[in-house]
């Protein structure tokens, strides 16, 4: 165990996997992740590794596709803005089945640029055909690296481990960093399933049209689902290999007996955990879902996690602009027809404190039938509805956000003063 | 260029027949043993001056590295026609990833082969003029200014091609395309725009930057020769005929590449570590309405009374090129 900070020990476990190419574009909170690896390559700990400063984020995950397509392992790190400014290529590793991994370091995607955490990056490409992972602590987040090659590459399919911004990648905590003795004894080399030889020349990436996209597709979702199985059993050989538990598809912590079950992903499951032990010491029976396998989406894992609720809260750090819930609609769907009620509560957004104590409250009143459909955790109400009031004011009401900031900043101001 | 070149001028193209060279001076393509990169049954317009030029590239290319070339491409026509799949033209190791990104992935491949120590294996990128010097102008210039070890070659054609003869920033002033069309008192593409890429490639100071033509082979594989002699950074700027968006006939692709030459449009170059080290000379000038009028997308310069004021624009333009780079050796000099 080390006392040691999330981003550190991550570029550890990374470097154990020994990575061949590395890209890195900085975007804050990735950062520390990408500068650690630089650092090793540079001294030599991490040896046969080039670590290539890029020109975007496109350039990043370009290059990966590039180096795995030739056969080397490939990793990445991005977040927000830059998973958006990659997104072509995003797509473009899945579709062309390279393993490439890369970590998220979760943060909210702008306008208002807002460089805190959630987990809107993650859910804008969570149809793009990756495996998405969730770390609930920065020792899950070392795991879920070391399993990420190893998932990736048995199934050729790119995968993405995804880590709250600055509550992970910036916290100090103890953490048992991966070894290399023990990476080695669990990840084998890469062997590709394809790849660029000039001895043995293929054509990669052709124009598929009507006549086989809909198989080529297809191929790509079954993979997908093969993983759910795969999931598991790379979870169980990593518990053989390091004496720990990680990954996973679902993480259940007393759901057996609950009536309440809440459901979340990343570091605010540690929260949930806290506050389903403090109001089973009033009498309510609460469980914690944490979902650590995103996509492929586990519905049956869910399902069964789900089966005695009475009411279902999914906690989100996203939401689907004009609707709701994204996870929300995924554990509806996994539920089926004879589901408990589900309410959704979205919270933390641009990095706002997850507040224990309201959010306790909400899930306290569930039961009750209290909770709304979908509840944004500590909205300030009035700061909207004056907003709202101005733009009905006059059609030249100045740019919202600005607005709000002000008020904020002027109701503040007057609470000091 | 260092090198002697024969003059054999029976022909009235300056094209040597390659039955008069001894067989040490003949061109790869010339050669049974040519790897034929780019094989016969791909769905190209006749014509083509990009499916040319591919092949001649790749091709030079495969015999200065004893066939070790790993070859990335960019979305475009040349990228469409040549992999119906199940069908592929290409008899070499080949990865298309996207419109933008083809230096990128270049780049990656690369560092994959540097990491595993396989230096005998060298990348070559290629693209259109819209994937090089609009869309994929970004990762180009990462790749220029990094030095990575690829040769990326551009197949100018001055448009987006594959989309249908829209204009790029390497569309000539006056060019009709679909979205700059021979209408108003300034028909066609804008004066003042577009981009030299050849000098901005030049301006990373990479080791070797080069401009060539699909209607000088002896040339355009000496180019790609010389550029596989180097290590890191390298462009090859190839201007090619597209007898679809330059609505010319699809015998005049070689005739038009070497008119452009000529009239001082498109001028050879070669330039190492950011420095021009060689030209070639017009030997044979001609005015630049020899090369515009068999274009259809300049028809509209000599429809009726035509417009001898936009002519003569696009002939300083020629002039211009022909002064910088000294492409006219006066008499006596
Ligand atoms: C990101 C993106 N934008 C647009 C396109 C559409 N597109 C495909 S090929 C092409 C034209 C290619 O032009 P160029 O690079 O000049 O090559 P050419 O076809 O002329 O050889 C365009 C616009 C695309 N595939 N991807
Ligand atoms: S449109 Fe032009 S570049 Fe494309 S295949 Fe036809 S001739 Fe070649
Ligand atoms: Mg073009």
């Amino acid at each position: 165990m080390r006392q040691i900070e999330g981003s550190q020990a991550v570029a550890e476990a990374v470097a154990a996997c020994r990575p061949e190419v590395v890209c890195a574009y900085p975007i804050t909170p990735q950062t520390h992740i990408v500068e650690a690896i630089g650092a090793m390559v540079r001294t030599g700990r991490l040896a046969n590794c080039e670590f290539i400063n890029v020109e975007s984020e496109f350039a990043a995950m370009s290059v990966a596709i590039g180096a795995s397509a030739a056969g080397a392992r490939a990793y990445t790190a991005t977040a927000s803005q830059g998973l958006l400014f990659m997104a072509e290529a995003v797509y473009n590793a899945a579709g062309l089945g390279l393993p490439v991994v890369m970590t998220l370091a979760n943060r909210a995607i702008g306008a208002p640029i807002n460089i805190w955490n959630d987990h809107s990056d993650a859910m804008a490409v969570r149809d793009a055909g990756w495996v998405q992972l969730f770390a609930e602590d920065n020792q899950a987040a070392a795991d879920l690296h070391v399993q990420a090659f190893r998932l990736a590459e048995d199934l050729s399919v790119p995968v993405m481990v995804c880590m709250d911004g600055f509550v992970l990648t910036h916290a100090f905590e103890a953490v048992e960093v991966p070894t290399q003795e023990q990476v080695d004894s669990f990840l084998p080399p890469y062997e590709p399933r394809q790849v660029l030889d000039p001895d043995d020349p293929v054509s990669i990436g052709a124009m598929v049209g009507p006549e086989a996209f809909e198989e080529v597709r297809y191929l790509q979702h079954a993979k997908l689902v093969r993983a759910l199985e795969k999931i598991p059993q790379v979870a169980e050989e990593f518990y053989h290999s390091f004496g720990r538990y990680a990954g996973g598809l679902v993480s259940p912590y007393r759901t057996d007996d609950a009536h309440t079950v809440v459901v979340a992903m990343g570091s605010v499951v540690g929260t949930l955990k806290d506050i389903a032990d403090q109001l089973r010491q009033k009498g309510q029976k609460v469980g914690v879902l944490g979902i650590t396998t995103f996509r492929p989406f586990p519905a049956a894992a869910v399902r069964e996690a789900l089966w005695g609720a009475r009411v279902v809260v999914v906690v989100e750090k996203a939401f689907s602009t004009g609707f709701g819930g994204v996870l929300s609609t995924d554990v509806a769907t996994a539920m089926g027809p004879l589901r408990a009620p589900i309410a959704t509560v979205v919270a933390g957004l641009g990095g706002r404190p997850v507040n224990a104590a309201s959010l306790a409250a909400l899930i306290e009143g569930s039961e009750r039938g209290s909770l709304e459909k979908v509840t944004f955790l500590d909205l300030n109400r009035p700061v909207v509805d004056r907003e709202l009031e101005r733009m009905g004011a006059r059609r030249r009401s100045g740019p919202s956000a600005e607005n709000m900031l002000r008020d904020v900043a002027s109701q503040a101001a007057a609470q000091e003063g | 260029m260092p090198y002697q070149r024969a003059k054999f001028y029976q022909v009235g193209s300056f094209a040597v027949g390659n039955r008069l060279l001894a067989p040490s001076e003949r061109t790869v393509q010339s050669s049974l043993a040519r790897t034929n990169s780019l094989t016969s049954g791909h769905r190209a317009c006749q014509g083509c001056g990009e499916a040319l030029a591919a092949r001649y590239v790749l091709d030079a290319a495969m015999a200065a590295t004893g066939g070790k070339v790993v070859v990335v491409n960019a979305t475009g026509c040349l990228e469409v026609f040549s992999t119906p799949f199940p069908e592929t033209s290409w008899r070499l190791a080949w990865l298309h990833s996207l419109f933008g990104n083809a230096p990128a992935v270049a780049s990656g491949v690369a560092a994959a082969l540097k990491a595993k120590g396989r230096a005998d294996v060298r990348v070559v990128a290629q693209g259109g003029d819209g994937g090089t010097v609009d869309i994929g102008f970004g990762t180009l210039s990462g790749l220029f200014e990094r030095n990575d070890d690829v040769l990326y070659v551009c197949y100018d054609n001055q448009a987006y091609m594959n989309t249908g003869v829209q204009r790029s920033g390497s569309t000539p002033p006056a060019a009709r395309t679909a979205t700059t069309e021979a209408l108003g008192p300034e028909p066609g593409n804008v004066f003042g725009q577009g981009k030299d890429l050849p000098a901005i490639a030049m301006a990373h100071g990479i080791p070797y930057v080069a401009t060539a033509s699909v209607a000088d082979l002896h040339d355009l594989e000496y180019k790609v020769e010389r550029a596989m002699a180097f290590r890191g950074a390298r462009y090859l700027h190839v201007l090619v005929p597209c007898p679809l968006g330059w609505k010319s006939a699809t015998a005049e692709t070689v005739r038009l590449a070497r008119l452009a030459v000529e009239s001082g449009l498109f001028p050879l170059l070669e330039a190492e570590a950011g420095e021009v080290v060689a030209v070639t000379p017009l030997r044979h000038r001609v005015g630049v309405e020899e090369y515009l009028r068999p274009q259809g997308r300049f028809a509209h310069l000599f429809r009726g009374a035509g417009r001898p004021d936009i002519v003569a624009r696009i002939q300083q333009v020629a002039d211009r090129n022909i002064a910088r780079y000294g492409l006219v050796q006066e008499a006596g000099e």
